[in-house]
């Protein structure tokens, strides 16, 4: 489903060009739940940056399907990622005055859903994650692995071919990091293609497939 | 109404960062339809100033010279006859409505029945109902026949019915003036000062042999109908010019004769406050201008502020231009909100204004602004807030989200 072949990335700070990504080739089929592990500075963040379309590349060839992914205007890559990909950060990055159904709902604000539509559709996906109860709570109020629960039904409520986790568990304790990748694998066997980039090697070893980055390379898949 | 809500929700998060932003335009809309208002305020007062005659009035009475003409002495009185009345008729252009005035200095006793009070007398033609703005109540003013057969006929204030008619009509009633009795034909108000309610009118022929003056005239007062003020000032030259000649004076006397163009005071008083009325607008625009970029600064602040927020609603699908239409809406509502507040608040102060002020002689009267200047404040608001978010909202739409997200 997802096509990747010498992606080329730099990065430029004044008169200095860093080159992060250095040709990598990569495919992710259908349904599969693969990890990207990697040294800070292996070129992880950037990669999925790309894979997200929140960044773009210098060279290579990207693909989504058959669709290529290159040279979009801001406008077009926001409605592919309204489309295909939703996200899950360390950071959790919910809206800090939205209640959790609100922020559920918001990415079908952008796709022009109606409001009680909207609200419906959020609370299924809290249900799912075991958060109904906590709806009308603000961000301020959950614990970390609820505001992560919170953020895996957000990225889930526009029924995206692909789950981005960008250190999904990076701020949670070994309990609660357990209880979001139970969540993450309960997901993909229902279909979904994840990708989840983490440095920890136990949350790595519980996907199907570790790609490990090194100095902006595929060191081995 | 959802565009709303979602505006509202991140409004509310922070108050006093909305409150600031909004205090400054709404002061500004304040202070503009203020200035507005007190700009009317002039207008209207310069307007009750000139109610009591007709705008368009010449008018001109004798004097005494002061310069030596033809052999003459100065200190010479310069005295008005009916062929002056005549001749300014029948010599100058553009005379529309024209009148003579006689009249006493002292007020006469005026009787009906066992009641009596001092008014003044005057007589005129028919025609100075127009140049005195007189409004006709009941009957008729002055005509004609009233002159040509000398009748006593008289017209009489509201006021005079009141005083000595006890609630009776005064109509078809003979009054007693001075051991003559005088048929009351009209009644009039008139909306120009209080003095102006006191008098009696006779026809003028009736006048001039009840009090003795023979063919001299005080005053002769005409309207000018819509000459402009150049016309008018030369139809006041000419005048002066004729006079001059017939009188033997110096045309360049000042005191032989008083001309007062009416028009020329208005136009001159007027014009004074059309530029204060602009320089108010001025005023009142760069006062919200400077509120303009007070929002618009805050609203930078805010984006910067909102840097993460806005990479997140990137990331889950917002494009830039509804990133730019948010921060636009909600410049356009918290100025909106304000802006109204500040409105609302200027118009109530002119109310108290109004209604403290007296309703005449003073300079400002009923200071308030109409509809359509309400209007325009409101324009003016909704660019103001629509140009304050321009810059700040063309900022967020260029973050990008991955700098945005790893942003704290």
């Amino acid at each position: 489903m997802i096509q990747l072949t010498g992606i080329e990335k730099s990065y430029t700070t004044g008169a200095t060009s860093l080159k992060v990504l250095k040709g990598v080739d990569l495919n992710i089929k259908e349904g599969e739940l693969v990890s990207i592990m990697g040294s800070s500075g292996s070129g992880k963040s950037t990669l999925l940056n790309i894979l997200g379309i929140l960044d773009n590349y210098d060279s290579g060839d990207y693909r989504i399907d058959t669709q290529q992914i290159k040279g979009l205007s801001e406008t077009e890559a926001a409605r592919f990622r309204g489309q295909f990909i939703g996200f899950v950060f360390q950071s959790f990055n919910l809206i800090s005055f939205k209640n959790a159904m609100e922020n559920v709902a918001l990415p079908l604000y952008y796709k022009g859903v109606k409001k009680k539509e909207r609200n419906r559709r959020a609370l299924h996906y809290l249900e799912k994650v075991g958060l109904k109860e906590w709806a009308h709570h603000l961000p301020s109020e959950l614990s970390g692995g609820q505001k992560q629960r919170v953020a895996i039904a957000r990225a889930l409520i526009t029924e995206p071919r692909l789950i981005l986790a960008d250190e999904p568990t990076g701020a949670l304790d070994s309990k609660t990091s357990q209880e979001v990748m139970d969540l993450l694998k309960e997901i993909n066997k229902e279909g979904k293609t994840i990708v989840v980039v983490t440095h920890e090697r136990d949350i790595a070893e519980q996907t199907d497939r570790t790609i490990m980055l090194k100095d902006g390379m595929v060191l081995n898949d | 109404m959802e565009r709303l809500n979602e505006i509202w929700q991140s409004i509310r998060t922070n108050k006093l960062r909305t409150f600031l932003t909004g205090f400054s335009v709404g002061w500004g809309i304040f202070m503009l339809v203020l200035l507005l208002g007190l700009g009317n305020g002039m207008q209207n007062g310069t307007r009750d100033k000139f109610k009591d005659d007709a705008i368009n009035s010449i008018a001109i009475s004798g004097g005494q010279t002061s310069l030596s003409h033809d052999g003459l002495l100065p200190g010479r009185r310069i005295k008005f006859k009916n062929e002056d009345y005549d001749l300014i008729k029948k010599e100058i252009e553009g005379v529309e409505k024209i009148t003579a005035r006689v009249a006493k200095w002292r007020s006469f006793s005026v009787s009906y029945g066992d009641k009596s009070a001092a008014y003044r007398v005057r007589g005129t033609h028919p025609d100075h109902k127009f140049v005195e703005k007189t409004i006709i109540r009941q009957g008729r003013f002055l005509n004609e026949l009233d002159l040509e057969q000398n009748r006593k006929v008289c017209v009489i204030s509201e006021q005079i019915e009141d005083e000595l008619f006890d609630g009776e009509s005064a109509m078809g009633k003979w009054l007693s003036l001075s051991g003559t009795t005088f048929r009351v034909v009209g009644i009039f108000v008139d909306e120009g000062s209080e003095g102006e309610n006191g008098i009696l009118y006779l026809p003028i022929t009736t006048a001039q042999v009840a009090f003795g003056r023979a063919d001299n005239i005080d005053r002769i007062i005409f309207t000018t109908g819509e000459a402009s003020l150049e016309e008018t000032q030369a139809m006041a030259e000419k005048v002066r010019q004729m006079a001059a000649a017939k009188h033997h004076f110096s045309p360049n006397d000042p005191r032989a004769i008083h001309i007062r163009n009416n028009y020329e005071e208005f136009k001159r008083i007027s014009d004074v406050i059309d530029v204060m009325k602009s320089f108010f607008w001025l005023i009142g625009i760069l006062t919200i201008f400077a509120g303009i970029i007070g929002v618009s600064n805050i609203m930078l602040i805010t984006v910067q502020e909102r840097t993460k927020e806005i990479g997140i609603r990137k990331s889950i699908g917002a494009s830039p231009l509804s990133i730019v239409s948010m921060i636009v809406q909600e410049s356009i509502l918290i100025t909106g909100i304000f802006g109204y507040i500040g409105l609302f608040l200027a118009v109530v102060l002119l109310e108290l204004v109004a209604k403290v002020v007296p309703n005449t002689g003073a300079v400002i009267s009923n200071p308030t602004v109409d509809f359509t200047t309400a209007l325009w404040a409101l324009a003016v608001l909704i660019v103001s807030g629509s140009l304050a978010a321009l810059i700040p909202s063309l900022k967020a739409a260029r973050i990008k989200p991955v700098e945005a997200l790893s942003a704290d």
